[in-house]
Order: C-alpha cells, then structure tokens, then sequence
C-alpha cells in the first residue's frame, strides 16, 4: 500500500484511453464503475477537445455484482458496435473488474464480430498510465499486423531507391495528454520533408486501423516518445525488420543528431550539414552577450523520461546551465535518466512522490525548475522560476498557439520559456546595483510578479521539517544581515553551508566574518 | 403532487462517484483528513476532479493498494495500520480521519470499521476514526458527503435542547447569513452539521428540527430520525421562491408566525428580485436539458422554470428519493419529464433532438456539445459556488445566463471547433 496525496500517472487504462482517444475508427469498451468516467475530462478539458472519448463505460453498480455482470459487458459491446461501428474493438477493464475477473476481452471474442478484436489486459495494481498507453499500442499494432509477419520479407531501408521514390517513415508515439505532441508532430514533419523524407503514418495521433495496417509501407520508423512507442519499434523491427530511430530530436544537438541518425538509417546522403546549425534562433541567442547571465544558473529538472533526458542536455550544452538535479517518475526510463544524471555528476531521483522531489528541489537550491504541474506548485511556494517540461500538465500547458518541443522551433519555444521566467540579464545587473535602494523590495523583479516575495519559504519549509535550525548555533545580528545581501536563490544554500561549517569548526555564533569564511571554504 | 412524468433509465452513464465530495467536505473541515483507501484510479479521479494540486500537501490521500495488498486482506489490514501511522506522524495536527472506501476495496471487502475501530482504540484522545463508503457502485458524486454526514452521526452526543440543525454542507458566507437572517426571526439556537470543525459536532435529541440545505442526504435523514430528531418538510434553499418556503419551514416548526417571516424577507426577496431581472431576460422562454449529475438537478430546474421562466425539455437525476423531494416535486410545472438513472448515448441522442439552448451536465461531456453547438453549464459548479439562499438567487441564475451571453457574444456558429 502507497500512501499518495497527488500521483504523476494515472492509472493504466487511462493510457488505453489515450490511444483510443488518439486515433480514428478505433472504440474502446471499458469494464468500469461509473466514477471511471471521470477520466473523460482530462481530454474534453485539459486538451479542451471537442469530441467526447470513443469509451462505453459498462457501469457496473454493486447490485449487478451478485447477478451476471458479463451479461452486463456483453450488452455494452453489442451497443457500442452497432452504434459506433468502430473499425478495431479495444476491449479491457479497470481496476474494480480487474477483481471480478470478467474477462471481457474473451466474452467480446466469442460474441461473433468480423472486426478485430484487442484484449487488453492492463495490470492496474502494478502499472502505471504510460505503461498502459505503450502496452494498448502495442498490442493494437501486434493485432493488425500479425497476420503479415510470416509473408512479408524483412524491410530493407534502402528499397526506396529501388522503388524509384522519396523515402518513407513512420512518425510513432505521439498521443493526446503527451507534452506538445500535436505541434512536434508537425515540427519533425516539416524537417523530415525537407530533407526529402515523406511521412508514411503518423500514429497513434490522428491514425485510423487502416493507417496501422499500412505501417509496413514505410522503411523505418520514427520513436518519437519512448514511453508510448517503443514497444511498439521493437515489435515491428523484429518482426518485419524496420529499424526505428532513439534519438528524441528536442534541441539543436539532438535534432541535428536525429537528423544524421535519420540519414544513416535510410542510407540517405546529408547534404545540407553546415545550414543546420542556423536553422534555429537558439544557439545565436544563447551566444549573445544578454545570455552571458545564464551561465552557472543551477537548474533542478524533473519529468517524464523523454523530457527529462533532453532538458538535462540542453541545459548544459545549450545553455551553459549547471544541472543540479535530474530525476524522472517514469521507472520505464530509470536507467537512461541515471546514465545521464551520472554524467552530470548528480544523483538521479526515481520516484513517484512529489514530496520527495520538493526535498530534492530545496536541498539544491536551484535558480530554475523545469518539471511538470507538481514542480510548478513546490516551485511557487518556494520562489523559484519555473518552466513546465512535461506531463502531468494543465490546460495552459495546451497553448492555442504552435509551440513544439521539437526541432528548430521546439529549440526557439524552449530558449525563450526557459530563459523568460529568470530575470533578464541586464535586468539582473541593476538589480545588483540597486540593491541597498530605500525603494528596492526585495523579490521585486519583473518577470517574477508577487510568487518571489516569500523567499523566506526555503528557510521557513526546511525550518518546519526540523532539518535545519542546528542546535546551538546563532546567527548574529551581522550575520543576520550579511545573509539578507545574498540573492534570495541561493540564500537556503548559503545559510545551510555557514551553519555546517560552524559545526563543523565548533563555532557557536555565526558573523558576517564566518558566513564570508564559510564562502571561501565551500567555493 | 403535480402530474410530473417519471422514467427510469439504465445503461453505460458518465457520472463521478461519491469519492468527488472529499474535494468540498475537507474544505469544509480543515482539521480533518479523508484517506481513500483504494487504487490510482481513486487518486486520480480526485486529483483531476480537484482541478490539479490547488494544496500543497492537501487533507485528502489514497493508500493505494498494490498487488501485494490483494493477495491477503490480513496483509492489507497491516498495511493500511502502517500508512496511517506513518500519515499521522506527518500530520499531527489531524483530529478526524475519514477511512473512505472505493470500488475496489468494496469488492476485496477490506474491513474498514473494524480498521477504524481498532484504531480509534490505539489513537484515543488524539485523532478520531470513522468510514465510509464513496464507492462509484454504490454513491454518485454528492452521495459521498451523505457517506461521510452518517458515519459522524454515532459520534454525536445527545441532548434534548431545542435547537435548529441546519444539514449538508454551505458556503461559510451562505451559512452566516442564514444563521443571522433565524436569529432575525428569533431562532437563537442554530447548528451547522457538517460544522467548521469536525471536533465540534453538534449535540443532538428530540427537540433538534433538522432543516437540510442539500438534496442528497437520505441516510444521513434516516440516521437523523432514529436519533429522534424532527425533519422540517420543505423545498430547499435554492432561488427566492425555494428559500421563502425553507424559511417558513422552519418558522412553522418553531411555532413563529409566517408574517413575522415575510416581515424579515421582504425586503430580500425585493432586492433579490431586482438582481434576479437581468438574468431573467436572458433565460426567459430558453430551452433547458439536465443531465444527472449533482443531484440538484430537480430544485434547479424548478428555480429556472419557475423565477427565471426557462422551459424544462428534461431533469435528469442520478437517482430520486421521491420522499425528501416530495416538497420540490410538488412545485414543478406539469407534465415535467423526470429521468432517473442514465443511459448517457441514449440521453445525448435526446439532447441533439431536442435542440435545448442550454445543457447542464458533467465536464467530459461540456466540451463536445459546445463543439456541436450546444450551450453548456458545468453541474460541479453548483458544489462549489455559493448558491444558497435568496442573496444568491441572482448569482445562481447568473451561472445559466453566462454561457447563453457568452454564446451571443461570439456568435458561436461562426467559430471553428475541433
């Protein structure tokens, strides 16, 4: 048993969900209480979608447990095929009639239906939303497509030339209540085209059963979110030998290299190397000598995996960042987030409590957040910046306008929603200079609005868990206001040092003379 | 009662579960702390019903039970002591632990009030233990706050002192202008039950005359009554036309003369009436379909046909408890059309025929009738605003006239929807 005040994923079959909600043709009858239906929201108002999600709810209600609940099912699929008339059925349960042991998946194959059937069965006491979203793709894929295996001959990617036409890919794993997939989805397709590459299918988003069916059509296939769509990869690759692509093209570097990787698969001569570097206003920007204040900011990045792996990259590399924590909550990723964390030099946080995050986040003492809807609440509270990266999101993490993660403009949209929620270079320099003004407040800077106010919160949130206040030790009136000087954001760092080296050397009173000692020792 | 026509209806439904409630009851009582004893699917439905993470560490949680918990309910019984200890270490400042059960811990059939009472036992003086069901196969939506209202009612102490108990959770400002406007009419001893605090509970006898806010609360009467307690019969406090009624209720119940009522009210329902106008222009003759959801469904759609002049296609409610809605029953126009229960494909297909000019109905199902064209009130809101009472008639119809404006405002058959 987990105790959990907010959760990170959902449950499995919100994953199903996601797949079928992405896609056309496609129902899903969901063995469920009625309070599941809950689960339409978070597609008719995070997404703001127009269109309810393609899922009967059976409805089961405690009266139906001591009759005949597959009746029950069995009603609902005859229903929902002849008024949806879906292409694929997707049948499965959640959590509640994972116990009752229905089986629905069997009840709907035996019922006579020329259409394919796919039987998902999610573990919903030891899998998560993501889990369940690569799972239903899967097997959706395994279903459409195994009758293929045995008669199709592996895949060349090189047959495009002898077919006397444009390469083709596929473009999988992007979803609805995936981070910006809608907008990189059309960023990866402008950049592929360019370089003379058709998309063959893009799905799970916007494809129809027919459009899985003819996934063998292309030569490779683009893994464009490894949480959704890997399985999914590997599946094709051993079966019908399409080579899929790892890197996750977010950023100058990775985009460049997704691009070479690209080429190299296909066979396909780059022959526009030297522009792409020009491509996106990035690296001009953070060349430019505003930026030279973002150099060293300490950033603390959480997310999913995808995320979370390429915002550690472009902060350093890109940026000139200094990445003081990395972590991720999709277990799925643990290992690739730990390499990267390891060339980092900090320790990887795998978990699924954003409390513990919070911990993590104070304890770094970061400039800047770059996580999901949590760590834009622990950020808040505790003053700092933030920018959200990742799902879980909120309906202002769905912006009208086009703003992938992806590619060169993925690389524009991040540059400035990184860069805009710190303060400005110049910005920072008076600051600096006007500090001791009668009229400067602290916490007053522009792009902050009021949340900076109460930069006291570090001191105040660690003080609350007792992991702070070291007994004995008192900050004097000098060091008190020694400490009041140093900029509010590393402000919990600096007192946290001072106090352990007092301790460390015995000091039992704190000056402005030991805050500068403890400055020299540590730097 | 007037020739109201009543349907039942069965099928697939889009209606939240009783766990929904948890989102107002701990703002309610900020000392207590409701623990879901149930799956990811409990914790996310509250966390997105919650509209995501408002609390930083919020007075509600879910144990989560993982494969393990399933295999043996011994083990689960364990697991469950560990979590709340470990729960109320952190929290120290809890004084009431609502243990809520879900679907799935209906069907292992965990044994919460045994969990409860041996915890009750070992926490004695510091926290008090109580459980419930907001189960989805047993509760809808504001069900839940029934649940919760029953399972305090054998912690309440006795007392034969006649007092006014006014039952179902309020808005704080809704409850104090109550409270003064009884005080006005010369009831002085009036009691809110869910109170402020959860310590607090009111004490209760044969002179306590309950008068409910809310619609939803059949047990919670039930338990009430055995207790000895005296229900007031009345409408409930929605619109001027529903408050005027409760008022004299409860007046008549404590013997004081309507016209000291109307001597009080007056100038309320005058100024109310006033507010009331704007609105009413806007809602007049507009067509009005209910999905169930809230289980207010019945009183609002007697406020709008019958102050704000709307006219009712359909109400539907999740379920009818034909006795305590006896009162409002009687007061909607004849021939109205009651729907019990749901079959939500079958419901929407009336909805496109009937072409309403306004839907109130869930927030799956806003979105995509707006997409066609419908005009659309979410129900939740009606949880979470403060409606109650003639000073919130005009804000109440105002929540119906907004989208109608908003819709004239943009013209929407004009604007692309996706």
């Amino acid at each position: 048993m987990e105790l959990t005040l907010w959760t990170y994923e959902g449950p499995p079959h919100v994953g199903a969900m996601r797949i079928a909600s992405s896609m056309k043709d496609i129902h899903y009858v969901l063995h469920a209480p009625q309070g599941d239906t809950y689960a339409d929201l978070l597609f008719t108002m995070i997404e703001r979608r127009g269109q309810r999600p393609p899922v009967t709810y059976t409805t089961f209600q405690a009266r139906d447990l001591g009759g005949d609940t597959a009746e029950l099912v069995k009603k609902n699929i005859k229903e929902a095929v002849e008024r949806f008339k879906p292409k694929t059925l997707l049948v499965g349960e959640s959590c509640t009639a994972e116990l009752i042991q229905d089986q629905p998946g069997a009840l709907a194959k035996g019922m006579g239906f020329d259409m394919p059937i796919v039987n998902l069965e999610l573990p919903a006491y030891s899998k998560k939303e993501n889990w369940g979203a690569s799972e239903t793709f899967y097997q959706l894929t395994r279903t459409l497509l195994k009758e293929k295996v045995s008669s199709s001959d592996k895949i060349n990617p090189l047959r495009w030339r002898e077919l006397g036409r444009r390469p083709k890919v596929n473009i999988l794993g992007p979803s609805l209540l995936g981070f910006r997939c809608r907008d990189d989805v059309i960023e990866i397709q402008r950049i592929l085209s360019e370089q003379g590459i058709d998309t063959n299918v893009v799905a799970p988003l916007g494809a129809s059963p027919d459009d899985i069916e003819r996934l063998i059509d292309a030569e490779i296939n683009i893994c464009l979110y490894q949480e959704i769509a890997e399985a999914s990869c590997d599946w094709l690759k051993r079966n019908f030998g399409m080579e899929y692509t790892n890197t996750i093209p977010i950023g100058i570097k990775n985009t460049i290299e997704f691009i070479n990787e690209v080429h190299e698969k296909l066979d396909l001569p780059l022959t526009n190397k030297e522009e792409l570097e020009n491509k996106s206003k990035l690296p001009w920007y953070s060349k430019s000598v505003d930026s030279n204040y973002l150099t060293g900011k300490r950033v603390f990045i959480f997310g999913d995996g995808t995320h979370a792996i390429a915002a550690a990259k472009i902060a350093k590399e890109e940026l000139g960042f200094e990445v003081v924590g990395l972590g991720t909550y999709s277990r799925e990723m643990a290992r690739q987030v730990r390499a990267t964390a390891k060339d980092l030099n900090v320790e990887a946080l795998i978990t699924n409590n954003y409390l513990e995050v919070e911990d993590a986040m104070i304890k770094a003492a970061p400039e800047l957040v770059l996580g999901t809807q949590m760590e834009r609440h622990s950020a808040k509270r505790l003053g700092i910046p933030c920018s959200v990266i990742s799902t879980p999101m909120h309906v202002q993490d769905v912006p009208a306008r086009y703003s992938p993660q992806m590619g060169w403009e993925g690389a524009n949209v991040i540059f400035d929603d990184w860069v805009h929620p710190l303060m400005m270079g110049l910005e920072e320099h008076l600051i600096d200079m006007f500090k001791h003004d009668f009229e400067f407040v602290d916490g007053h800077q522009s792009h902050l609005g009021h949340t900076a106010t109460n930069t006291n919160n570090i001191l105040n949130s660690e003080e609350k868990k007792g992991k702070n206040s070291k007994e004995g030790i008192i900050w004097t009136e000098s060091g008190k206001a020694e400490l009041t000087k140093v900029p509010f954001f590393v402000r919990g760092k600096v007192k946290t040092n001072t106090e352990k080296y007092a301790i460390s050397r015995g000091i039992p009173e704190i000056s402005d003379e030991t805050l500068y000692d403890a400055k020299a020792y540590f730097s | 009662m007037s020739k109201v026509e009543f349907n039942k209806e069965t099928g697939p439904r889009e209606v939240f579960c009783g766990l929904t409630s948890i989102v107002w009851l701990h703002r309610r009582m900020p000392d207590a702390f409701f623990l879901v004893v149930g799956s990811r699917t409990c914790a996310h439905l509250i966390q997105s019903a919650a509209g995501v993470m408002i609390f930083a560490e919020p007075r509600f949680g879910t144990a989560i039970l993982e494969e393990k918990d399933l295999a043996g309910l011994a083990d689960a019984h364990e697991e469950l002591d560990r979590v709340v200890n470990d729960l109320i270490a952190r929290r120290p400042e809890i004084k009431t632990l609502f243990l809520v059960g879900s679907c799935p811990s209906e069907v292992i059939k965990l044994d919460l009030a045994t969990v409860a009472e041996k915890l009750n036992k070992r926490f004695l003086g510091q926290v008090r233990f109580v459980n419930y069901s907001g189960s989805g196969i047993e509760t809808t939506f504001t069900q839940g706050e029934d649940g919760a209202l029953k399972a305090l009612i054998p912690l309440m102490e006795s007392s034969n002192e006649e007092k006014l108990l006014l039952v179902g959770t309020l808005a704080n400002n809704v409850e104090d202008r109550f409270k003064k406007i009884f005080r006005n009419l010369g009831i002085s001893n009036i009691e809110s039950f869910p109170p402020r605090q959860s310590t607090e509970l009111p004490k209760i006898g044969k002179n306590t005359k309950v008068l409910l806010t809310q619609p939803y609360l059949s047990d919670t009467v039930r338990d009430l009554k055995h207790r000895g307690c005296e229900i007031i019969s009345a409408p409930f406090p929605l619109g001027i036309e529903g408050s005027t009624k409760w008022f004299l209720a409860a007046a008549k119940a404590f013997k004081i003369s309507e016209l000291k009522v109307h001597e009080i009210i007056s100038p309320l329902i005058n100024r109310a009436k006033l507010a009331l106008d704007s609105h009413k222009e806007i809602l007049k003759g507009k067509r009005l379909f209910l999905l169930p959801e809230s289980q207010l469904e019945i009183s609002l759609a007697r406020f709008l046909h019958n102050e704000c002049e709307m006219d009712l296609i359909e109400v539907g409610t999740p379920y009818l408890n034909k006795d305590l809605m006896k009162e409002e029953i009687n007061l909607l126009p004849d021939n109205t059309k009651i729907v019990e229960g749901q079959h939500v494909e079958k419901q929407l297909d009336r909805v496109r025929e009937s072409n309403p000019d306004l839907v109130v109905c869930g927030m799956g199902l806003a979105n995509p009738l707006e997409a066609e064209g419908i005009s659309t009130k979410w129900s939740i809101e009606m949880v979470f605003s403060p409606i109650h009472g003639i000073d919130q008639a005009a804000d109440l119809a105002g929540l119906f006239s907004k989208p109608l404006k908003r819709n004239q405002i943009l013209t929407s058959k004009t604007l692309v929807t996706h």
